[in-house]
């Protein structure tokens, strides 16, 4: 099935919707695709209608003359101007004049012993699992990791009624406070109220602080968290772990948009080194919802020949990237985190390959072709930036084995025209179980 | 979050479940058992991303093989086969 739109936006986060409305209110034919089951990216997911933002957001969407490719993963670029998309089955090809790439961004991973048991998660990880029905009242929890998102889910578990038996920061004290109350609207406020409410359900804080195993044997039974030189351990029932955020840059690295230091590249309108390309939010920088919202809004308008509007906020812009540079520094990771993982930790989760057998390598293509390493379904996007960490790999070579289908299609989806149900099941881009 | 105007039936590794609507095809699996699959060694795990990256949760969902299960919702009849 094949599609033309004037202008196509993937991934409806915040971002990506910002695009959306703004590059709505033109005369264009838009389409935003979106591989949840739901708009508002992974920040806000069911349960976000109270945020006013994000109700006044959704509100707009919901006004918003657009084609809403709900469900559907974007996993190619076979030609400039097209990207192949798949929903269950089905797949189209959608024909675009203008891109605009909103990717949002992922939890970064880090191994220790024990990290793969059951009911280990991500912080993030976790947090989407009760908001997709998962019941947690009662609980025991363990959070750890960097980052705001640690002190923002703690807060919304203990609201359902989890019991936050410790939350670790890795981050020294004097470097994380301030980016955190920074980050929040109204810090004060919402930081003594955060704090209240975990106090009084016997919520412990310790910064410099982390994991360095988990244990149990079909599941998670207690994690050892270790500050300074003291070790101990914690019983819980889940153990939210991730450290900060990290672009989802496949999609724009497989389209050939300039990447710096781990980012896209953009200028003041948030266009891509790719003609007609456009990148906003997570991707061009870690910094947060309203720096999302004020990308996609100019990327939007760009797009769609509203310059002078797209360079008005463009001078917002550069505000919020003074706070990217700080939120970076806040969350440096201690390098005491790369000596958790033991020989027989594994690091990659798809073809259980342990740090062992990855160290003796001397890059990621070396480990990639002697282990599988990273060839699994997840495509390295797990244990690709945990060896970038553990072993200084570097990321450009990391991502230059990026290729289509950036997420594991059907066979039937990559234009094998006449294959059979039972064949078309098998998926490509890598081996599966 | 308002109560559920009505809830949805369906069936994981053929135990019956009764969800709220809403519900992610990988919480109602959490709901029976901590693991969503056994790794290419024979190891349990479960999710770690949430959000259609790490594909620990992928399962057989309505005879569709390899599906995120944390990107798909619960419905009516729907029928969920892990590893």
């Amino acid at each position: 099935m094949r599609e033309h739109f004037d202008i196509l936006i993937v991934g409806a986060g915040p971002a990506g919707i910002a695009a959306a409305v703004s590059a709505g209110t033109s005369r264009e034919r838009v389409a935003l695709v979106d591989d949840n089951p739901a708009p508002g990216g992974q920040i806000w997911r069911n349960g976000s209608m109270k945020d006013t933002a994000a109700h006044s957001w959704f509100a707009k969407l919901d006004t918003t003359s657009l084609t809403r490719l709900q469900g559907w993963q974007a996993f190619d670029c076979p030609e400039p101007g097209v990207l192949r998309a798949e929903f269950r089955s089905e797949c189209r090809e959608l024909h675009f004049d203008r891109l605009i790439l909103a990717t949002g961004a992922r939890e970064r991973f880090l191994p220790f012993p024990g990290w793969t048991l059951p009911n280990v998660m991500g912080v993030g990880g976790l947090d989407s699992m009760v908001r997709g029905g998962l019941p947690i009242a009662g609980k025991r929890v363990v959070i750890a990791g960097t980052g705001p998102l640690l002190l923002a889910v703690a807060a919304h578990l203990a609201r359902r009624g989890a019991k936050i038996v410790a939350l670790c920061e890795q981050a020294p004290l004097r470097r994380f406070v301030p980016f955190t109350a920074h980050l929040l609207r109204e810090p004060a406020k919402l930081l003594q109220g955060i704090t209240c409410v975990m106090a009084a359900r016997g919520t412990r804080f310790y910064t410099g602080c982390w994991p360095v195993a988990a244990h149990g044997t079909e599941r998670l039974e207690s994690v050892t968290l270790q500050q300074n030189e003291r070790q101990w351990a914690e019983r819980c029932d889940y153990l939210a772990c991730g450290f900060h955020l990290l672009p989802n840059l496949e999609l724009p690295a497989l389209l050939g948009c300039h990447i710096e230091e781990g980012f896209v590249v953009t200028d003041r309108l948030q266009r891509t080194s790719v003609a007609d390309v456009f990148c906003a939010g997570e991707p061009t920088g870690i910094g947060g919802v309203e720096r999302a919202l004020l990308e996609g809004q100019i990327a939007g308008w760009a797009a769609a020949g509203n310059i002078q509007k797209a360079a008005r906020q463009a001078r917002r812009r550069m505000r919020a990237l003074s706070f990217v540079r700080a939120l970076k520094a806040a969350t440096a990771l201690n390098s005491q985190l790369k000596e958790l993982a033991s020989d027989l930790t594994l690091v990659c989760r798809c073809e259980d390959i342990s740090f062992g057998e990855l160290h003796k390598h001397a890059c990621w293509r070396d480990a990639k072709l002697h282990t599988r390493c990273g060839m699994g379904p997840c495509q390295g996007r797990i244990c690709g930036t945990a060896a970038e960490f553990l072993f200084g790999w570097d990321s450009a070579s990391i991502r230059s084995s990026i290729r289509p289908p950036v997420f594991p299609a059907l066979i039937s989806s990559l234009g094998h025209s006449g294959v059979s149900e039972r064949e078309s099941e098998s998926l490509t881009g890598r081996n599966i179980d | 979050m308002p109560e559920p105007a009505h809830s949805i039936n369906l069936k994981v590794n053929g135990v019956s479940l009764t969800v709220a609507p809403g519900t992610t095809v990988v919480a109602a699996i959490l709901m029976t058992r901590a693991h969503t699959r056994r790794s290419v060694t024979g190891e349990p795990r479960g999710p770690l991303c949430g959000m259609g990256i790490c594909f620990e949760c992928r399962a057989r969902i309505d005879g569709r093989a390899h599906q995120r299960s944390c990107e798909i919702l619960c419905a009516e009849g729907m029928e969920v086969h892990t590893q």
